[in-house]
C-alpha cells in the first residue's frame, strides 16, 4: 500500500515494490524497441544526417558558408554553444547540489538529467571547434601541451582558453559521475540478462559490481566526494562562459552583472530541458508513478526562481546602461530593445520573463500539458538570449561605419540541426541501452514512500 | 682484489652443455627467432607474414608519397644579372599614361617582375602621388585575358597569326586604300607623347589619305573651344590650386575625375593644412549635381540641376565683372557669398567647371580673367596636354565610317566602340572598312569588330615618353621583358609605314636626342643626359617666355547659347559622371578596381543612377542596408535597367549615372557588371554633354536589388568620440576646438584622463615606436590608400557576393559619413537616435581612413587563445598568421572593426576567379613575395607594412645608422595624393610625425603630444592606439550651412 506522510508527498506513487522499480526499469531495456521509439529514432537519424551534409560544407569550405562577417564573427555558432552548456548545467546541478541539499526527489530525474547533460555538453563542445577558421590545427593547439614551436604556450590571458579548460574539466566529472551511478543499475541487467552478449556487455559495464556493503559504502562515499567536486563547477562552467562577453570591450558584453545572471539562465534553460525530455520519457515509457507531478512542481519552482533572476538581471543591464552615462553602453541597449534586433529582444524577453511568471499559479505548474509547452519556450528564449547578447551587441558597436546586418545562411541552421539530431539520437540510444532511472537510488527511497517494502 | 673463482650459467642448458643450446650459444639472441625459422628449415623466399608486412609497408609508403605537395621548381639563376639581388627590390622612374590620363611613376620591381607602382616623389606635377587606377594598373600586365600575339579576326573571334602575316595583309590593304584615295584614320584618345606622334607622322607619311581622329572618352572639347575662342589657344591651361585662397567648381571633379586630379590634390591639400603657426585654409564653394568626392571636400556645396548650371556661371560672371548679362540665375546658395569671397582675394581664386560646354566654358574662363587668376592659379603659357580630343573629328569619323568613306581604319589603344557616344555606329560601320586594325591589348568591343588586332605592350613592358605640358617630358621605360609576343603599338605604325627603325627605344632616345638634349644645359653629354633623364623619369625643359593672356572670348554670345540650350524643363534631369576607381572603363577587368568601394557611395562592383532622398521617398525606395529596387532609367532615348542608390546631396529633380561599367569585352572579372552609361551621352553646343536636360525619366520595375556596399550607415550618430571637427574660427580661437575628451571619475573624486587609468603596466619601446597620423582635413577618401594597401599586401579580392555578406578584405577603409537630419525639438532618445541615423538632404562629409590601430593596450592581443597576435617591441600589433587557429574573437573585441577575416580559401579556387591576382599563374606574378597569401581560417589585419619597415631597419643597419623617415614609409603613406597620412617613428625627434604631433613623453605606451588638434578615436576606452587623427576644420563662416 502506499504509504501516506502528513508532511511530504511520496516520492514515488503506486505502491512499488523494489522487485517492482527493477522490472518497470530494467523491461525497457531488455524489451525490443517500441514502434514509437523506433520513430524517434528514424527522425533523429534523419535530421543528423541533413545536419552532417551542413557541417561537412563548413568543414570542407571554411565558415564562410556560415552567415558571419567582418562585424558579427560569431553568431550562432556561440549561440548554440552557449545554450546547449547552459542545457548541460541542470543535470550537474541535480546530481550533485541536490545530492548534497539532500534532495531525495532528484533520484528519479539525475540518471536521465546527467545524461542529458554529457550529451549536451558533447553538442557544446562541438561548436567552438566547427567555428574555427582551422578546426584541424585549434582543436590540439589551444591546449597547453608541450610543443616544438619553440616551446609556445597558449595564452593564459584568454577567456576562450580557461572555457577549454572548464568545458573540459565539467564533461569528465559529469561523465564519470553519471558512469559511477550506472555502474550498480548495469550489475542489476547484468544479473537479469538472458542472453549471452547482454550478459557480456552489461558485465563489462558494471565493472564486477557486487552489491557487498563495502561497495555501497564505497559508492557512496565516491558519489558524495564527485558531488562536492562537481558543485563547484556548476557555479564556475557557465561563469567562465559569460567571461567570453565580459572581459571585453565591446558594448553590451562588457558587463560584470554577467557571471551570476549567465549561471542562473543556464540552470533555467537545463530545468526546461529536463521536464522536456521526462515529459515525454514519462509518456512513453509509462513511468508516472517515478517521476510525478510532485518532480515536476518542483523544477516548475526552480524554473521560476532562476527566470525571475534572469529577468532581475536583464533589466538591471538597462539601468547600468542608463547609470554609465557611456554612449556607447546605452545605444547598445537601446538598439536591443528598438533596433532592427527588437523582435529577438522582445521574443527572449516574452518567453523568458514573462512565461515562467505563469508557474506562479498551482494550476499551471502541476499541468504536464502546459508545462511541456512552456518549457520548450523557456529554451527558446534562451536560445533568443544569447543571440541578442552575441549578435546586436555586436552588429552594431562602436563605429557605425561598420553596423551590419546578420542573416544566417542554411549551413548554419544545418549545423544546429545536426547538434539537434545528435542530441537525440544519443538520448534515445541511452533510453534504449542504459536504465533511465536510477534504481538502486530510487530504492532506497522506496522505504519511506511504500509499505510493501520492509523496514 | 680476491679473484673470485665463481661460474655463472645462463642456465641449466649449459651446465648441461644441451646440444641445441651449444648450436645457438654464439648468436646474440640464442632463442628462437620466428625471423629465420624458414631459412632455418631450408624452405627459403619469404614467409606469408613477411609478405603481409612488406606489402603493408609498401602500401603506406606509396600513399604517404602520393601525400607529399606538389612540386614546384623554382629556377635559379644561371648567371645572376648584375643588379638584380632575389629579395632586393629594384625601382625603375617610369610613366603611366592612359589616353590623357598621366602619372609620374616609380614600378618596384621584384627579380624582375614589376609588383607595386608608387608615384615619383621628384615629379613636379603629381609630387610623389598616385591614383587608385595608376595603382592598380600592374595587374593589367598579368592580366590571363591579354592577347598573347598578333590575331586575325572573324566574326568576333580571334585566332593567331604571325607579325608578318599581319604586317603583310595590312600594308597590302593600305597600299590599295592609299592607291585608290580612300580615307584611313588612325583613331586614338589624346597621345601624349612626342615619340609617338612623330612615328604617327611617318605612318601618315607614307600613306597621304590617313589622318588621325584624336577623341577623349572623358572630352574637353568644350574647354579646347573655349579657350581658342579666349585666347586663341586650344589647349588646356595647368592649374594651381595650392596658390588659390578661393575656390569655385561648378561640377569639375577636380580632386576625383577632372583631368589631372593626383595633381590637383596635391595642390589643393596644400591649402587645407592648418597649423598653429599657419591657421588658415583655402575656402571651397562647391556647385555640382551628383555628390562628387570633390564636392563632399567642399566647405560650401550647393547643388543645383544641370540646366541651373549655365544660369548660375553668368550670375557669377555678373556678379564678378560687374555687367548684366540675361538669363542669370541669381538664387543659387553661397553663389553670391563665392562672388564676394573671390572677389576679396583676387589673383588668388581659381574658377573651374567641369562642363563640356564651350558657352560655360568660356564665361568661366572671362571669371578667371577678370579675377587676375590668369598668370597666378591659372598657367595658360606652360599649357597642359591631358585632353587634346576633338568631338567634332570624331563626329565626322564616324559619320565617314558608316557612309563606307573611311576605307582603312586603326585604333590605337582605344574602344570606341565601347567608351563613346557612337558605340553602335562603329561596330556596325566598321563592316564596312577594309582594312580594320586594333592595338588593344585584349579583345575589347572595338578590336572585335576589326579584322587584325596588333597587340600592344602593357605600358610597364615597353619604352616610351609623354609631354604632360608643354616643356614638361616624361620617359617610360619598360621594367620586364614583353610577356607575350606583342609589339609596340609605335612600332607596328612604323613597319606599316616601312621605316628603318631598329627597334622603339632606339627611336625614342633618338628623337630625344634631336629635340630636348639640345633644349636643356644641364648635361653636356647625351649619354649622361639620357642616363639621368632615365633615372629621374622626366626632364623639365626651361620655362618659355610667359606671354600676355588676354581674355579675348564673348561673353555676351556665351550668354545667349547657354539660355538658348539650357531651358528648364519640368521633367528629370540627368548628369553622367565618372568613378573614381572605374573611371572610363578601361580598367573593368582590373578586380582591385571593380571592389575599390566609391568614395562616396561605398558600393563595389556595380553603376547605380543616383536619386535624391526626394526622389527616393517618391518611388517609395528605402535603401537598408544594400537593399533597392530596380529601376528603368530612360535617357537620350536609351532605356536600362539600373538600381536605385539613394544618394543625398544629390541634387532634387535630378539623377546621376557612373559611365565605365557594362563592358562586353573586358574579361570575366568585368564583364556585365553594372550598365553601359555611354550610349546616354548626347551633343550640345558642338561637343560631347554628360548632361541629359529633358527626356529623363526613371521607372519602379518592382524588382529587388542589392548592391555591395562596404558602409551600409551612413551618419556618424553624433558620436564625437569617432568623428571630431571644428569651424575655422572656432580652431584659430582655440586649438582644441571640437575636442570631446572625455574625464573618468576616480575613487578620490579626481577626473581623469582615459590614459591616465590602467589594470596594465603598458609596454616600453627601447627603440622605435611606429606611429601614424591622418590630417582628417586633408584626406579627400579618394581611395588610392586603399588599393595601394591591397597591392602591397596582397589582400585578396572577394567579388560581389561576399562584398555583400559584408566579408570585404580591405586592410585600410575609408569610412565616409554624412551629417544626420537635426531631430526634432523636444524628440525622445529613440526618437532622435532614430532621425540620426538618417543623413541629411544635403550633407556634410566627413571620410575618416581606419586601418588597425597598433593599441598599446590592444584588446584583441589578451584574447587570443593561442597568442597568435602579440604586442612588438616597437608598438605594432602582430598578426601570426600561422598561429592562428581562426577563433575571431579578436575581431570581435577590436573596437575599430579593422581585423579581416579568411572566410574561404581565396587563392587557387574557382569560387574566387575574379580574385585574379591569386587563381592563375600568370596572376601571381603580381604578388609580393614579401607578404604571406593567407590561408583559410586565418584572421588578418594591417601590419603597418611591417615588411617595408624590415626593410628599412635593415638598409639602416647596413650603413650603420638609425633608421629614418627616408628608410621607411607605409604603402598607404606614399600613395596618398593629399599627404594625408604620415607615418614614422615616434622616438626619433627628427621624424616628421614626431615634428606633426610635438611628442612630448612617449612612456609605457601612452604618447603624450602637444599638438592640439590630435586625437585618439575612442580615446575612453584606453586601448591607446598608436594611430592620430588631426581633427577635421571646417572653413565656413558660421552655422549657416
Amino acid at each position: 500500500m502506499q504509504v501516506t506522510s502528513s508532511v511530504r508527498d511520496p516520492l514515488v506513487t503506486g505502491g512499488k515494490t523494489i522487485h517492482d522499480v527493477t522490472v518497470d526499469i530494467a523491461r525497457h531495456v531488455e524489451a525490443k524497441p517500441n514502434k514509437t521509439w523506433g520513430i524517434g529514432m528514424a527522425i533523429s537519424l534523419v535530421v543528423l544526417l541533413i545536419g552532417a551534409y551542413a557541417l561537412y560544407m563548413t568543414l570542407w569550405h571554411g565558415i564562410g558558408m556560415w552567415g558571419l562577417q567582418k562585424t558579427v564573427g560569431w553568431a550562432w555558432d556561440i549561440t548554440n554553444f552557449v545554450w546547449w552548456v547552459g542545457i548541460g548545467h541542470a543535470g550537474t546541478l541535480i546530481s550533485a547540489v541536490l545530492l548534497l541539499f539532500r534532495q531525495k526527489w532528484r533520484t528519479s530525474i539525475n540518471r536521465a538529467s546527467e545524461a542529458m547533460t554529457i550529451f549536451a555538453v558533447i553538442c557544446a563542445a562541438l561548436f567552438p571547434i566547427v567555428h574555427m577558421g582551422r578546426p584541424w590545427l585549434g582543436f590540439y593547439w589551444a591546449l597547453p601541451l608541450p610543443n616544438a614551436f619553440g616551446s609556445l604556450w597558449v595564452n593564459f590571458n584568454s577567456p576562450l582558453l580557461w572555457d577549454v579548460f572548464a568545458i573540459s574539466t565539467y564533461f569528465s566529472v559529469s561523465l564519470l559521475f553519471w558512469y559511477i551511478g550506472l555502474v550498480p543499475d548495469f550489475a542489476t541487467i547484468r544479473d537479469r540478462a538472458t542472453n549471452k552478449i547482454s550478459k557480456l556487455i552489461y558485465g563489462g559495464l558494471s565493472l564486477g559490481w557486487v552489491g557487498g556493503a563495502r561497495a555501497w559504502m564505497r559508492y557512496e562515499a565516491v558519489s558524495l566526494i564527485l558531488a562536492g567536486l562537481a558543485t563547484p563547477l556548476v557555479l564556475s562552467v557557465h561563469t567562465i562562459v559569460s567571461f567570453d562577453f565580459a572581459t571585453s570591450v565591446i558594448p553590451g558584453w562588457h558587463t560584470t552583472i554577467f557571471p551570476p545572471y549567465f549561471v542562473a539562465g543556464a540552470i533555467f534553460s537545463g530545468f526546461a530541458m529536463v521536464l522536456t525530455l521526462m515529459l515525454v520519457t514519462r509518456k512513453v515509457y509509462k513511468l508516472e508513478d517515478y517521476i510525478t507531478i510532485n518532480h515536476i512542481e518542483l523544477m516548475n519552482i526552480v524554473i521560476i526562481i532562476t527566470g525571475s533572476i534572469v529577468g532581475i538581471a536583464y533589466i538591471t543591464e538597462f539601468f547600468i546602461a542608463w547609470y554609465s552615462g557611456v554612449e556607447a553602453e546605452q545605444y547598445a541597449f537601446i538598439n536591443r530593445a528598438t533596433g532592427p534586433y527588437w523582435w529577438a529582444y522582445w521574443s527572449m524577453m516574452t518567453c523568458n520573463v514573462i512565461s515562467p511568471q505563469l508557474f506562479w499559479f498551482k494550476k499551471i505548474r502541476t499541468s504536464i500539458a502546459a508545462t511541456f509547452i512552456l518549457s520548450i519556450i523557456v529554451n527558446i528564449g534562451m536560445w533568443f538570449e544569447r543571440f541578442v547578447i552575441i549578435v546586436t551587441s555586436l552588429h552594431r558597436d562602436y563605429l557605425p561605419s561598420s553596423w551590419s546586418m546578420f542573416e544566417p545562411t542554411i549551413y548554419d541552421i544545418g549545423v544546429y540541426l545536426f547538434t539537434f539530431g545528435f542530441f537525440f539520437t544519443a538520448f534515445l540510444a541511452f533510453a534504449k541501452f542504459f536504465p533511465v532511472i536510477n534504481m538502486a537510488e530510487v530504492k532506497a527511497v522506496l522505504k519511506s514512500t511504500s509499505e510493501k517494502v520492509s523496514k | 682484489m680476491k679473484k673470485t673463482q665463481k661460474q655463472y650459467w645462463k642456465g641449466l642448458e649449459q651446465l648441461s652443455n644441451d646440444p641445441e643450446f651449444v648450436k645457438h650459444a654464439d648468436n646474440e639472441f640464442p632463442e628462437y627467432l620466428p625471423l629465420n625459422s624458414n631459412k632455418e628449415s631450408g624452405e627459403g623466399g619469404t614467409s606469408r607474414r613477411d609478405f603481409l608486412k612488406m606489402m603493408g609497408f609498401s602500401i603506406a609508403a606509396a600513399s604517404l608519397a602520393a601525400c607529399e605537395a606538389p612540386i614546384r621548381n623554382a629556377i635559379p639563376y644561371l648567371n645572376k644579372p648584375v643588379d638584380v639581388d632575389p629579395g632586393i627590390p629594384n625601382y625603375y622612374a617610369s610613366t603611366y599614361t592612359n589616353g590623357g590620363d598621366y602619372g609620374s611613376i616609380i614600378v618596384k620591381t621584384r627579380e624582375g617582375r614589376p609588383i607595386k607602382i608608387d608615384g615619383n616623389p621628384d615629379s613636379p606635377i603629381s609630387q610623389g602621388g598616385v591614383s587608385s587606377q595608376i595603382e592598380a594598373s600592374v595587374l593589367g600586365l598579368y592580366d590571363t585575358h591579354r592577347l598573347r600575339g598578333p590575331q586575325k579576326v572573324e566574326g568576333g573571334n580571334a585566332t593567331k597569326t604571325t607579325w608578318e602575316e599581319l604586317d603583310k595583309a595590312v600594308m597590302a590593304g593600305f597600299d590599295q586604300i592609299s592607291a585608290a584615295g580612300g580615307q584611313i584614320a588612325v583613331v586614338s584618345q589624346t597621345v601624349m607623347s612626342p615619340s609617338t606622334m612623330k612615328a604617327l607622322g611617318e605612318f601618315m607619311a607614307k600613306y597621304p589619305t590617313a589622318k588621325h581622329v584624336m577623341y577623349d572618352a572623358s572630352s574637353a572639347h568644350g574647354m579646347l573651344k573655349a579657350n581658342q575662342d579666349s585666347f586663341g589657344k586650344a589647349a588646356l591651361p595647368s592649374y594651381d590650386f595650392s596658390k588659390a585662397n578661393v575656390i569655385v567648381s561648378f561640377g569639375a571633379d577636380f580632386l576625383g575625375t577632372w583631368l589631372s586630379p593626383v595633381e590637383f590634390t596635391k595642390q589643393y591639400s596644400k591649402t587645407r593644412k592648418v597649423t598653429p603657426e599657419k591657421p588658415d585654409m583655402s575656402r571651397h564653394f562647391q556647385f555640382e549635381t551628383n555628390m562628387s568626392l570633390t564636392g563632399s571636400n567642399a566647405d560650401y556645396r550647393t547643388p543645383i540641376k544641370p540646366s541651373e548650371q549655365g544660369a548660375a556661371v553668368i550670375a557669377l560672371y555678373n556678379m564678378v565683372t560687374g555687367s548684366s548679362l540675361p538669363g542669370a540665375k541669381a538664387d543659387v546658395a553661397f553663389l553670391k557669398k563665392a562672388a564676394d569671397e573671390l572677389k576679396k582675394a583676387k589673383g588668388k581664386g581659381l574658377v573651374v567647371a567641369g562642363s563640356n560646354d564651350p558657352a560655360i566654358q568660356t564665361l568661366i574662363n572671362g571669371i578667371n580673367a577678370a579675377l587676375g587668376n590668369y598668370g597666378t592659379t591659372i598657367d595658360m603659357n606652360s599649357t597642359a596636354n591631358y585632353r587634346k580630343g576633338d568631338d567634332a573629328a570624331l563626329d565626322s569619323f564616324v559619320k565617314d565610317l558608316n557612309a563606307g568613306t573611311v576605307k582603312g581604319v586603326v585604333f590605337f589603344n582605344c574602344n570606341p566602340a565601347y567608351d563613346t557616344r557612337h558605340g553602335a555606329q562603329i561596330t556596325a560601320g566598321l563592316a564596312k572598312a577594309q582594312v580594320s586594325v586594333s592595338t588593344s591589348l585584349v579583345l575589347d568591343e572595338t578590336a572585335a569588330g576589326c579584322q587584325y588586332v596588333a597587340p600592344d605592350h602593357h605600358y610597364l613592358e615597353a619604352w616610351g615618353d609623354a609631354e604632360p605640358k608643354a616643356g614638361h617630358l616624361s620617359l617610360q621605360q619598360p621594367a620586364i621583358s614583353p610577356l607575350f609576343k606583342t609589339r609596340e603599338a609605335q612600332m607596328s605604325f612604323l613597319t606599316w609605314a616601312g621605316a628603318e627603325v631598329e627597334d622603339y627605344y632606339s627611336y625614342v632616345k633618338a628623337n630625344w636626342k634631336a629635340n630636348y638634349f639640345g633644349q636643356q644645359s644641364e648635361e653636356a653629354d647625351f649619354a649622361r643626359f639620357w642616363d639621368s633623364s632615365l633615372y629621374k623619369g622626366f626632364l623639365q625643359l626651361p620655362a618659355a617666355e610667359a606671354g600676355d593672356i588676354a581674355f579675348g572670348g564673348n561673353a555676351n554670345a556665351a550668354a545667349s547659347s547657354i539660355a538658348k540650350n539650357y531651358k528648364a524643363a519640368s521633367g528629370l534631369e540627368l548628369a553622367i559622371y565618372e568613378k573614381v576607381g572605374i573611371g572610363k572603363g578601361d580598367q573593368a577587368n582590373n578586380p582591385w578596381l571593380q571592389e575599390m568601394p566609391d568614395p562616396v557611395t561605398k558600393a563595389t562592383w556595380d553603376n547605380y543612377v543616383t536619386i535624391s532622398l526626394s526622389t527616393a521617398s517618391e518611388l517609395g525606395i528605402e535603401m537598408k542596408e544594400g537593399n533597392t529596387m530596380m529601376l528603368k532609367l530612360t535617357a537620350n532615348g536609351q532605356t536600362v535597367e539600373v538600381p536605385a542608390m539613394v544618394q543625398p546631396g544629390q541634387a532634387n529633380g535630378t539623377v546621376g549615372i557612373a559611365l565605365g561599367y557594362g563592358r562586353k569585352n573586358a574579361g570575366k572579372v568585368g564583364n556585365e557588371v553594372g550598365v553601359n552609361a555611354f550610349p546616354m551621352l548626347a551633343a550640345l553646343n558642338g561637343a560631347t554633354s554628360f548632361v541629359a536636360l529633358s527626356g529623363v525619366s526613371v521607372e519602379k520595375t518592382g524588382v529587388a536589388y542589392k548592391v555591395a556596399r562596404t558602409q551600409t550607415h551612413q551618419t556618424y550618430m553624433g558620436r564625437e568620440n569617432v568623428i571630431q571637427e571644428a569651424l575655422l574660427g572656432e580652431y584659430k580661437k582655440n586649438h582644441s576646438a571640437g575636442s570631446n575628451k572625455v574625464k573618468i571619475h576616480t575613487y578620490s573624486g579626481e577626473h581623469k584622463d582615459a590614459q591616465d587609468i590602467s589594470l596594465w603596466n603598458g609596454h616600453d619601446y627601447p627603440d622605435h615606436h611606429w606611429g601614424m597620423v591622418i590630417d582628417m582635413n586633408s584626406c579627400t577618401g579618394c581611395g588610392a590608400c586603399t588599393v595601394a594597401c591591397q597591392v602591397e599586401n596582397n589582400i585578396p579580392v572577394v567579388g560581389k557576393q561576399e562584398v555583400l555578406n559584408r566579408r570585404e578584405m580591405h586592410w585600410i577603409r575609408i569610412d565616409r559619413y554624412y551629417s544626420s537630419q537635426e531631430p526634432e525639438e523636444g524628440a525622445g532618445m529613440i526618437d532622435s537616435l532614430l532621425t540620426m541615423e538618417k543623413a541629411a538632404e544635403n550633407p556634410e562629409v566627413t571620410f575618416q581612413p581606419i586601418m588597425c590601430q597598433q593599441c598599446n593596450n590592444a584588446p584583441c592581443e589578451t584574447v587570443c587563445p593561442v597568442a597568435a597576435t602579440t604586442h612588438s617591441t616597437e608598438g605594432l600589433n602582430q598578426m601570426t598568421y600561422n598561429r592562428c587557429i581562426g577563433t575571431r574573437y579578436c575581431a570581435n573585441n577590436c573596437p575599430y572593426k579593422v581585423r579581416r577575416f579568411n572566410w574561404f580559401k581565396y587563392h587557387d579556387n574557382s569560387w574566387f576567379d575574379k580574385n585574379s591576382a591569386m587563381n592563375s599563374d600568370l596572376g601571381k606574378m603580381v604578388l609580393n613575395p614579401d607578404v604571406t597569401v593567407r590561408a583559410r581560417g586565418v584572421m588578418e589585419k594591417c601590419t603597418f607594412c611591417v615588411q617595408r619597415i624590415q626593410l628599412g631597419k635593415l638598409t639602416a643597419k647596413k650603413d650603420g645608422r638609425r633608421t629614418n623617415d627616408s628608410d621607411v614609409n607605409s604603402a598607404c603613406a606614399s600613395a596618398c595624393p593629399a599627404d594625408a597620412i604620415t607615418f614614422g617613428d615616434l622616438k626619433d625627434s627628427n621624424s616628421e610625425i614626431f615634428k606633426l604631433l610635438d611628442v612630448k613623453e612617449d612612456k609605457h605606451g601612452v604618447v603624450k603630444v602637444g599638438n592640439e588638434r590630435a586625437y585618439h578615436v575612442l580615446e575612453e576606452l584606453n586601448v591607446r592606439p598608436n594611430v592620430f587623427y588631426l581633427r577635421k576644420i571646417r572653413n565656413k563662416d558660421g552655422a549657416e550651412a
